[in-house]
């Protein structure tokens, strides 16, 4: 009862922390990588230690070539990511990169091309995937709690839930921007991902809803929803926990490659299990309360 | 009681059984290593790259046989790599430019083991020759063939200072004018002309204007010989040209090519003669990737790592907070492992970083469906109900909420799987795999064996080991 009773203030907290993240995303701006923009990336690999980022960057816009992204990699490696694709380029940053430093041994390792029409594709059709998710999970929802609609209508579990979801969503991609973690392809599988275990979250709490209306367990619907949520909080608590902890074993032990990926999946675990309890059900709660009021008017 | 614990017996020899499976490692073709999983390139390093095809120039109802024709052309070449195992696709326009298709025709090439993209692009990008050449005099043959035989046994005995005539780097046969430019189309045919030769498959070639014109001239200069017909500088076909045709040549633009053909063999010929003669208009590079082997192999090592860890935490949490519910949930997670690793084996799944993502995620919604279960248990129980009825009426309580949350995480699933570009794809597949088998595996196996073990006693230390968390009961 303690979360509905205070559920004004969880919901200020999230409207903070979803503000903070749009106005991180906006400000900052998101680091889209080439996966997106198109372009090319590779490891530029010294045999020892490789000279200041800054230093190699400098001379490379000096000489006109379009570095979108320079990071240290490794011991002795930069990853390099520039908007151009073609190969002669990637000659020519070699060939300035060698100039430098004539005395360090380098190498390129593992180029990676992408033309701009795939990026635009991968853009389009992340868009469609997230909207179309979040479409059928809305019908999903309506459809399956169409016998608990008494006093809130089945759709408006369906609206709460992707409400929530928007919320999930929202929150991780600012920590993105503030982490100025690269959006590629494994981004927006993270998110989609997040989706899934999210929705799925909220829609044990919203079911334990459903049972304890059909069992009559209180005439007042936030008593319902109260009692709902003591009795599958300890269940959304060991939940999240244990995907978390295979989560952090992807982070701390799993490959290079999902790193971000493992950073982002954990915030949205623990946006998402903290959305499903204190505003998912909180939010069927002030929906029923305005409903009445508004009956009342009539 | 004693059939349950049976199957409960029964279903741990079978995980046994499907784990000794997952870690036997299999061959899937003759030459190649046996290995336990499909890896992706991610993982095994090498090459990928994505084209885009132009077609706009041929019409509409040919541009499946032509794509096929490039992906059988560009099998061929990427098979002089000396790749264990090439794959040459194609991606065809789907509704919406979604799904499998894209808006274009695109064609994909990995090359598992490669490393030298450009070298790959080159033998990839060109656009391949056909061509009609003729044949050198006789003696001119002769010549050329001895110093070819001469600078090979050079070569075979290591012989030094070995200067080789100029004669042995050059082709028997002489290219003449007419190439694939001026083809218009090669067709299997069957030859119905007399009995003898009674639906014979051959290969029909159809010349543009200007390439008939020079199929007669070649005919003419050629009656009583052959004509030598190259793809990619490689002798496909060899046909001879009749005596009667030295006043005239061939004439009206069409030939054929006859030779003891199956059909299959004709078909291929036409499909080479074909994409010798442009199967499409242009083949432009949309993506290339490349990935060391060194890093493939870390990479797969810290997923299987990251994997063991995860899996380790996990079960040393759940006996710790559900006690024998929990080491009940354990083996269930650990058969449902074995059951996703076999899957991945048998459909099969190419395992790449993302996907092993996907497996590590699947592992902890697992659990979920079990703590679903023991939760509610834990109120039965509390209700005081006894051991046996709480198990099952916590199943039947549970399933309502595991299967509509399972049934929302697949889902976004699908729609995953159905918008991915191939990285996605892999994701989507083990994550929707491993929702099903979790499904399956809560409220099967952990039932069975909650079933085997559940005591009719209902009080004192059982029901302790039945308890959990923190709370006393």
């Amino acid at each position: 009862m303690f979360v509905i009773k205070h559920r004004k203030k969880f919901f200020a907290i999230s409207g903070l922390l979803v503000l903070a993240s749009l106005f991180l995303i906006f400000t900052r701006g998101l680091n889209i990588g080439i996966d997106f923009t198109g372009g090319s990336a590779f490891e530029i690999k010294y045999a020892e230690n490789r000279p200041e980022v800054s230093v190699a960057k400098q001379a490379l816009n000096e000489n006109g070539i379009e570095v979108a992204n320079i990071r240290p990699f490794g011991d002795s490696s930069f990853i390099l990511q520039i908007k151009s694709t073609d190969s002669e380029t990637q000659e020519a940053i070699l060939a300035l990169l060698t100039q430098l430093n004539p005395e360090l041994q380098l190498e390129m390792v593992d180029p990676h091309i992408i033309g701009p029409s795939v990026g635009a594709e991968l853009r389009s059709k992340a868009l469609i995937a997230i909207i179309t998710v979040s479409l059928a999970i809305i019908l999903f929802i309506a459809y399956s709690f169409r016998h608990a609609s008494e006093k809130v209508s089945s759709w408006k579990y369906g609206m709460i839930a992707v409400l929530a979801l928007v919320h999930d969503i929202i929150v991780p991609t600012g920590l993105v921007a503030f982490l100025g973690i690269e959006v590629s392809s494994l981004f927006i599988i993270a998110l989609l991902a997040i989706l899934g275990l999210s929705v799925n979250d909220t829609i044990v709490v919203f079911d334990r809803v459903r049972e304890n209306i059909k069992l009559k367990i209180s005439k007042d619907f936030s008593e319902t929803v109260g009692k709902s949520l003591d009795q599958t909080f300890i269940r959304s608590i060991n939940t999240s926990l244990t995907t978390l902890f295979v989560v952090f074993a992807l982070y701390f032990i799993g490959p290079e490659s999902t790193k971000d990926f493992a950073l982002v999946l954990a915030a949205g675990l623990v946006v998402g299990t903290y959305s499903s309890i204190f505003i998912a059900s909180p939010l069927l709660v002030e929906v029923e309360k305005r409903e009445k009021t508004q009956n009342k008017k009539k | 009681m004693f059939k349950k614990r049976l199957l409960a017996i029964l279903l741990i020899i079978l995980g046994v059984l499907i784990a000794n499976f997952d870690f036997t490692k299999s061959l899937s073709s003759e030459n190649e290593e046996p290995q336990l999983f499909k890896l992706g390139l991610d993982l095994s390093g090498g090459i990928y790259l994505e084209y885009l095809v132009d077609v706009s120039s041929i019409p509409q109802a040919e541009v499946k046989d032509s794509m096929d024709a490039l992906r059988d052309l560009i099998e061929r070449r990427v098979n002089t790599f000396g790749v264990s195992e090439p794959i040459v696709q194609t991606k065809q326009p789907g509704l919406l430019g979604l799904g499998d298709g894209t808006k274009e025709q695109r064609l994909i090439v990995e090359l598992p083991g490669v490393d030298n993209v450009k070298k790959a692009q080159e033998a990839i990008g060109m656009i391949p020759i056909l061509e009609f050449r003729e044949n050198r005099s006789p003696e001119e043959e002769v010549a050329i063939l001895a110093a070819k035989e001469d600078l090979r046994k050079a070569i075979e005995e290591q012989r030094e200072n070995f200067e080789p005539d100029p004669l042995a780097f050059e082709n028997i046969h002489t290219v003449g004018e007419l190439t694939g430019r001026f083809l218009d189309r090669a067709s299997l045919q069957f030859n119905n002309s007399n009995s003898i030769s009674n639906g014979e498959p051959i290969v029909l070639l159809e010349f543009n204007e200007e390439g008939a014109k020079l199929f007669t001239e070649l005919t003419k200069n050629n009656a009583g010989g052959s004509i030598p017909i190259y793809v990619d500088g490689e002798m496909v076909s060899n046909p001879s040209v009749g005596e009667e045709y030295a006043k005239a040549g061939i004439s009206g633009g069409t030939a054929q090519i006859s030779g003891g053909f199956t059909a299959e063999e004709a078909k291929d010929l036409a499909w080479r003669l074909n994409s010798g003669a442009l199967p499409v208009d242009k083949l432009e590079l949309l993506e290339s990737r490349s990935i060391g082997a060194t890093l493939g192999e870390k990479a797969l090592d810290a997923g299987f790592q990251a994997g063991i860890w995860g899996l380790a935490i996990v079960a040393i949490f759940l006996i710790l907070w559900y006690r024998l519910p929990g080491l009940v949930a354990v083996l269930a997670l650990g058969l449902y492992v074995a059951i996703m690793l076999a899957l991945f084996k048998i459909i099969p799944v190419v395992i790449t970083a993302p996907g092993i993502a996907g497996i590590i995620l699947s592992i902890g919604m697992a659990v979920d469906a079990n703590v679903l279960i023991f939760e509610r248990m834990k109120e039965e129980l509390r209700a005081g109900r006894t051991i046996q009825d709480s198990i099952r009426e916590g199943f039947s309580r549970a399933w309502p909420s595991i299967r509509d949350g399972n049934f929302s995480s697949l889902i976004s699933a699908i729609i995953l799987f159905w918008f991915g570009t191939s990285l996605v794809k892999g994701f989507a597949l083990t994550f929707g795999l491993g929702i099903l088998v979790s499904m399956f595996s809560a409220i099967t196996i952990s039932r069975t064996f909650l079933l085997a073990i559940s005591p009719s006693d209902s009080k004192g230390f059982i029901r302790k080991l039945f308890g959990s968390g923190l709370s006393k009961s």
